[in-house]
């Protein structure tokens, strides 16, 4: 079952991503468990994980944050499929680095992406989901993890 | 005719794979190397072997996650076909489990996600030099 002090690798992973890619900090804010469902934002990039752990990673963010990012890497395409591109491979770094705590049996796939679609959180014996709320600049948007 | 070439030097030729669309365009725009060409981009490693044969690279940047073919499989598959291939892995996978596989199977060097164009310039030197 998901530990509260395993989140510690997502949230460090969530850090380096806007320290390194964004070249701006984010302010993480305290994870907390969810119960019910979780309210997203309009791109959400999903990572499924299977191996020694099953579940999946979320990352849900708005528009107008995505765009600013994308200035920030110095792209100029605002694209619907830029968008999806872009939550996507943030899902994949962080949950991609989880592997240096996780280990190679934290098998990640390939990244989808939901469209203001509700999320469909799985419910499976063992599973915890946790919300890190991320702040940056003056957008917010969440990493969700659900692992057993 | 390149700068590097038109001074005798010897110009690389570049393979960028990745399923990230703005990740090739990252790979691509940070590289400021006059002796490197960018002969093609793929974003799986199906794709990357199909350019490989028709560009015959002499770098090749490696994501691992991909659809179709991840980068592991690709990159033994690229050795097979040009053993003196110089690859360099650029992927979000942390764990040193993945680091050797992929150097057992060709690779030269290893860059986690997300990097600064500063460690990706350095990197791209250590694997021309």
């Amino acid at each position: 079952m998901l530990r509260e002090e395993e989140l510690k690798t997502f949230v460090d992973g969530t850090t380096r991503y806007f320290e390194v890619a964004a070249q701006q900090p984010a302010t993480i804010g305290s994870p907390y468990l969810l119960e019910g469902d979780v309210t997203v934002h309009d791109y959400t990039g999903v990572i499924s994980i299977s191996g020694k752990r099953e579940g999946v990673v979320y990352f849900t963010a708005p528009r107008a944050m995505l765009t600013v990012l994308l200035m920030k890497m110095q792209e100029s395409d605002f694209s619907h499929e830029n968008m999806r591109d872009l939550v996507g491979e943030v899902t994949n770094t962080i949950s991609g680095n989880a592997r240096k705590d996780f280990g190679h049996d934290f098998v990640i796939s390939v990244p989808s992406v939901l469209t203001g679609e509700k999320l469909q959180i799985p419910h499976k014996a063992g599973m915890r989901s946790f919300v890190i709320p991320i702040n940056w600049r003056s957008h917010s948007a969440k990493l969700v993890v659900s692992l057993t | 005719m390149s700068a590097a070439e038109s001074i005798g030097r010897r110009q690389f030729r570049l393979l960028i794979v990745d399923d990230s669309n703005i990740m090739r365009r990252r790979i691509e725009r940070s590289q400021r190397f006059e002796e490197l060409a960018v002969v093609g981009t793929a974003g799986d490693g199906l794709e990357a072997l199909e350019l490989a044969r028709r560009t015959d690279p002499d770098l090749v940047t490696m994501d691992l996650t991909m659809p179709q073919m991840d980068g592991i499989e690709c990159i033994s598959r690229l050795i097979a076909m040009k053993p003196s291939l110089r690859i360099l892995v650029i992927s979000a996978l942390s764990d040193k489990a993945t680091a050797v596989q992929a150097m057992e199977q060709g690779a030269n060097g290893f860059l986690h996600k997300p990097f600064t164009d500063r460690q990706l310039n350095d990197a791209i030197a250590e694997l021309i030099s």
